[in-house]
């Protein structure tokens, strides 16, 4: 189960960098945010995957889940979450006022 | 335990919180804001006189014993970054009243500062490294909102690069965490470092070191610094400033937490790494600073060669490097912030342009601006009684007695770069023919020379005064170099689980 999850990482961190490389501004958000799926998946699967498992520990329990990871990735949804609706929102913002969200023309020179 | 160790977080948070209801109230957010961070100040000298006589205070969080919950520490080296930012804090906050304009002060400036700050103290102050990981964020995130806030058309084109760039390294960042705890099992510094250095820093786990460093190098503008120089010239005066004496400062924060306590076991695979990354940043900074013409351009790549600087002091790794990078560190603070505010004044109040060909003889209309930038200039390139020099020649012994000979050869060249990159800005900007009468100017130097002024008396004093910190300084370093001192304060003699 490991291993499979491992290939489902990787391929979302494919998909992510690809996303990001691209030009348009909404893709590379998009990108952004499958990545963060990726290392959510990730921080999951590093904690062991077991089924049945109660998350504590007691003198009849012969194994037990491990509940950290699902509060680390509470908190990293949670500031994830924040931060992509700023960078939509800022993006728009970029997007009215420079009047173009493709990268390769927010380069700036130094007489705008 | 130690409830004192909490307050330098909670204080601004708490009080950024208020501050968003009166956003109306100008006044009131001033003096609120200024009475905040002057509370985290003495609190932090507070706590250093504590620390100097009791050892390292620490505060578990909830009353969790140290593994398993979350822990607050204050050692001498952060409570010293956490005294030196709240004073910078202030300079800057100061010199925002006079010149970040009404309508930013009125969209949430003061708390966005506020946030800035808790998200940086709880950098300094946590003793667990997925709580370094939040409150990385509640930094980064104010800083969006401030590189951004008021909305022109290359704060939103830099803003944007900014924020994709921290972005992918908080992803790295959680990825290091997540390999980081399937090896190890835990979370907090101190029980990362017994059991790091129970089953050995094997291949795979310096693997995981050096993943920390990409993202903190990152951070911390060392050789990853592509991103710093356009950002860091977008925000008005006083929010580069901050973001030029700050936010690299945390990341660099970061690298000396993450392999002075953690991953110290193969000094001669990662620190080599920092030490040959700390060349070529400052070589590459230097290159940048005697390049452009444009004062914006100059001082940014002056904040990248101090990165370098203070690395190559981590990679020599022997007691007095360390000891001169702290110093340097508490000077770079000082002086980036000066040095910005001096440019920014130049800039925005007096010229109206950032290229040094547009303007000439600044000095007769403004003889004290231009002498205090002498004088910064000086102390940023290390001339003897200024705050820089001790660094400096500590730093240089300490490679030199870690036989990193070319590593402190690198680091004095660099530093005469510095000196002509600073004094092309003083001798183009300052002397020769005056082109601008006093009417002609942008805006006035009202109420900026008292914060900038603060300032530079901070770096005269330290020159002089170097001495007098020695024994905090000292203190700091001899935490940093024996891991044993943080484990104990942290664990206690708790069996281990």
């Amino acid at each position: 189960m490991e291993t499979l999850m491992s290939f489902l990482v990787g391929i979302l961190f494919m998909i992510g960098t690809y996303l990001i490389l691209a030009k348009g501004l909404l893709r590379i958000i998009l990108g952004t945010s499958i990545i963060s799926h990726a290392v959510h998946l990730l921080i999951l699967t590093m904690g062991g995957l077991k089924t049945g498992g109660p998350p504590l520990l007691g003198l009849k329990n012969t194994s037990y889940t491990d509940a950290l990871p699902q509060a680390l990735i509470l908190t990293a949804i949670v500031i994830n979450f924040a931060v992509t609706a700023l960078f939509l929102v800022l993006s728009y913002r970029a997007y009215k006022l420079v009047g173009t969200d493709d990268m390769g023309q927010m380069r700036g020179n130094a007489d705008e | 335990m130690n409830n004192i160790v909490i307050l330098p977080i909670i204080i601004p948070l708490i009080m950024g919180m208020i501050l968003v209801i009166f956003r109306k109230s100008i006044q009131f957010q001033r003096w609120m804001s200024l009475i905040a961070i002057a509370a985290v100040g003495s609190t932090s000298i507070y706590l250093m006189t504590q620390i100097k006589e009791h050892g390292m205070q620490t505060l578990q969080l909830g009353g969790w014993q140290a593994p398993f919950g979350v822990s607050m520490v204050a050692d001498m080296f952060a409570v010293l970054l956490l005294a030196t930012t709240s004073f910078v804090a202030l300079c800057c906050l100061i010199y925002a009243f006079g010149s970040i304009g009404r309508e930013r002060e009125s969209y949430y400036f003061y708390p966005m500062f506020l946030f800035l700050l808790t998200g940086i103290n709880g950098s300094f102050l946590t003793g667990d490294i997925f709580n370094l990981f939040v409150c990385f964020e509640v930094m980064l995130i104010s800083s969006y909102v401030l590189l951004s806030l008021g909305g022109t058309k290359i704060q939103l084109r830099e803003s944007i690069k900014y924020v994709l760039v921290n972005i992918i390294s908080s992803f790295l960042f959680l990825l290091a965490v997540a390999y980081l705890y399937a090896m190890t099992g835990t979370l907090n510094l101190a029980h990362l470092s017994v059991r790091i250095a129970e089953v050995g820093q094997d291949g795979l786990m310096t693997t995981v070191a050096i993943l920390f460093l990409i993202v903190f190098s990152l951070k911390a503008a060392l050789f990853l610094f592509f991103w710093l120089p356009g950002s860091y010239s977008a925000p008005p005066t006083a929010v580069a400033a901050v973001f030029a004496a700050l936010l690299t400062k945390v990341g660099m924060y970061a690298i000396f937490r993450m392999f002075t306590l953690v991953f110290y076991h193969e000094p001669q695979v990662t620190h080599l790494i920092i030490g040959i990354l700390g060349g070529l940043t400052m070589v590459l900074g230097a290159f940048g600073a005697i390049a452009y013409w444009d004062i914006k351009k100059i001082l940014a790549y002056n904040v990248i060669v101090g990165v370098g600087l203070i690395m190559s002091g981590l990679a020599a790794f022997t007691s007095t490097a360390i000891t001169g990078s702290i110093y340097y560190l508490i000077h770079d603070i000082i002086i980036k912030a000066l040095i910005f505010l001096l440019g920014g004044t130049m800039i925005h109040h007096l010229t109206g342009t950032s290229n040094l060909k547009d303007m000439s003889g600044l000095i007769r209309t403004h003889p004290y601006v231009g002498w205090m930038f002498f004088i910064a200039a000086l102390s940023l390139a290390g001339i003897p009684p200024l705050s820089g020099f001790i660094g400096k020649v500590l730093i240089t012994k300490g490679t030199f007695e870690a036989s990193y000979f070319w590593l402190g050869g690198i680091g004095l060249l660099t530093s005469l770069l510095v000196l002509y990159s600073v004094m092309k800005i003083f001798m183009n900007g300052f002397w020769g023919e005056t082109l601008l009468s006093e009417d002609m100017e942008k805006g006035t130097t009202k109420g900026l020379m008292f914060p900038m002024g603060c300032l530079l008396a901070a770096t005269v004093a330290l020159g002089f005064g170097a001495e007098g910190i020695h024994e905090y300084v000292s203190m700091a370093a001899e935490g940093l170099l024996r891991p044993e001192l943080y484990i104990e304060a942290v664990l206690g003699r708790n069996p281990m689980p």
